[in-house]
């Protein structure tokens, strides 16, 4: 059973059908990268896995369950936490209170010792920078922070959307290794990015999305070897 | 020297009402960004609620301090859960013009369930006068100012210390990303307006303590000069809601006391005029542009 199933998926976004029935799994332990231009539907289609949007049509399972009616709290108890677009850190807040923001559902205090430990142990700078308000890191550190507060829930498969946007390059190599050592430690993750060369270097699985459906498939190396994605997304 | 001090005294805990009606105004804008303009008549239903429980029942102090905040903390709750709530998704000016409406619906329902006549308020505790060096301060003020104070220490505990305190912060700077770490928005936006008319309530108390006297429609006033200072002090920021409360109570109280009484209100109206213009963030607040 794969650990997420996305069936036929359709999402509207106001008046404009975002997602026109996307179909798509995540087994247990891989990396799935979704990549594809702006207004793909990429970042619509996290959404709607976290519970914010609700879709028109389709399905959503995940270990099972179907959860495409499920509210965002629920499903973040269930396990699926999402590092959203643009990192949203609370601004106002010190790098502890939105770590502890992220621990907001935990119940086993040790166990939410342990989440710190190792959260700071994986992002030193957040340990450093821990009294000081969120909103004064630098965009990598940030975007740290989102994705330690995101592992703060202790999360089964972690959502990232576009977690390289805007950041310097030396950032951005250090993201991709943190997700993969995410990975290996052993979250099964969702890549949405636009950065599709490293994306796909990274990913076991990758689908190419355009205007809302998916158009191609495959192992993330032969994506990286498909001459129309290296036309399209890489540039010839 | 001695009117002056005497004038302070009596600023501050005018002030320190204001303060606590303003602290709502300003959470409330926080986390909805409405200016819940029914926040003046919770204060006049928690005046009310103190009122009956001290004449019918003799509560004393502290329970019918209680039984206001109770009864404010209820009313804000249901105000936001029948007439904010559907309009949650609603242009901003369609949820002003409801909380317009309902404070409308509060004061003229009053005015038909319990008469529109002004009753004066029991005397809750005997009034002691302490004359110290020809400044007069009575047990009653101070017992004002002491309320207010611990009320907003605690008040800022909660905000800063507690977890509801950081979802609260969380929601009011991004409800979306509060809800992908697990916070129920809603859950959070009724304990907000609990916490803000409970101190409505509160103030209703204390008001009718320092004036003696009570009307259904006493809110109107002081809820439009506790939304001023909260303005003053940059709404959204709890510090600023407090220092624009007393503010305004000094402000008010001095020109009562140079005789200008009759001018008392326009000048808070000034205030406001005058901060919109040159410091429209308040004092406290963040002059954050609008994103995308």
């Amino acid at each position: 059973m794969a650990m997420l199933e996305v069936k036929n998926l359709v999402v509207n976004y106001g008046v404009i059908q975002a997602v026109k029935g996307v179909s798509f799994k995540i087994e247990k332990g891989e990396i799935v990268t979704l990549i594809g231009a702006n207004g793909a539907g990429k970042s619509t289609i996290v959404k709607t896995i976290s519970g914010l949007l609700r879709p028109k049509d389709g399905e959503i399972i995940y270990q099972g369950v179907a959860i495409e009616h499920q509210k965002a709290p629920q499903i973040v108890a269930a396990g699926i936490s999402q590092v959203a677009e643009g990192r949203h850190i609370f601004a106002g807040m010190t790098v502890m209170e939105n770590l502890q923001m992220g621990a907001f559902l935990a119940r086993d205090r040790s166990q939410t010792k342990q989440s710190y430990d190792e959260v700071f142990a994986r992002f030193p700078i957040l340990k450093k920078r821990k009294n000081q308000d969120a909103a004064t890191l630098s965009g990598g550190e940030q975007q740290m922070l989102a994705m330690g507060r995101a592992l703060m829930a202790r999360p089964k498969l972690l959502l990232l959307d576009e977690p390289s946007m805007g950041l310097s390059p030396l950032f951005i190599q250090e993201i991709f290794t943190i997700i993969k050592e995410l990975n290996q430690r052993g979250t099964t993750i969702l890549l949405i990015e636009q950065n599709a060369k490293q994306a796909l270097a990274i990913a076991n699985r990758g689908y190419v999305l355009a205007t809302g459906n998916v158009q191609l498939f495959g192992t993330g190396a032969e994506l990286l070897a498909n001459p129309d994605v290296q036309r399209v997304y890489f540039g010839g | 020297m001695q009117t002056v001090l005497q004038q302070i005294i009596n600023a501050l805990s005018l002030g320190s009402i204001y303060a606590l009606l303003a602290l709502g105004y300003s959470m409330v804008y926080g986390i909805i960004k409405l200016i819940n303009f029914a926040h003046g008549d919770i204060y006049m239903l928690g005046a009310f609620a103190a009122y009956y429980v001290i004449s019918l029942w003799h509560f004393n102090f502290i329970t019918a301090l209680l039984t206001a905040m109770v009864v404010g903390a209820v009313s804000g709750v249901v105000i936001e859960y029948f007439a904010y709530r559907p309009l949650r998704k609603s242009p901003r000016i369609a949820v002003l013009i409801t909380a317009i409406g309902v404070s409308f619906l509060l004061e003229n329902g009053m005015s038909y369930l319990v008469g529109s006549n002004a009753r004066s308020f029991p005397q809750v505790i005997e009034q002691v006068n302490y004359n110290l060096g020809g400044v007069l301060i009575s047990n009653i003020q101070i017992l004002i100012l002491v309320t207010a104070l611990i009320l907003m220490v605690l008040l800022q505990l909660i905000i800063k210390k507690t977890k509801m305190g950081r979802a609260m912060r969380a929601v009011s700077v991004d409800p979306e990303a509060a809800e992908l770490v697990g916070v129920n928005v809603n859950h959070t936006i009724s304990f907000t307006f609990a916490l803000g008319s409970a101190l409505a309530g509160a103030a209703g108390i204390l008001i009718g303590m320092y004036y003696n006297q009570i009307d259904p429609l006493m809110g109107m006033t002081p809820g439009i000069k506790a939304f001023v200072a909260a303005v003053l002090g940059g709404i959204g920021s709890v510090p600023g809601a407090s220092l624009g409360g007393f503010l305004i109570g000094i402000l008010e109280t001095f020109f009562q006391s140079i005789g200008l009484s009759a001018y008392k209100d326009a000048v808070v109206y000034l205030v406001l005029i005058v901060i919109l213009l040159f410091l429209p963030a308040g004092i406290f607040g963040k002059n954050t542009e609008e994103k995308v």
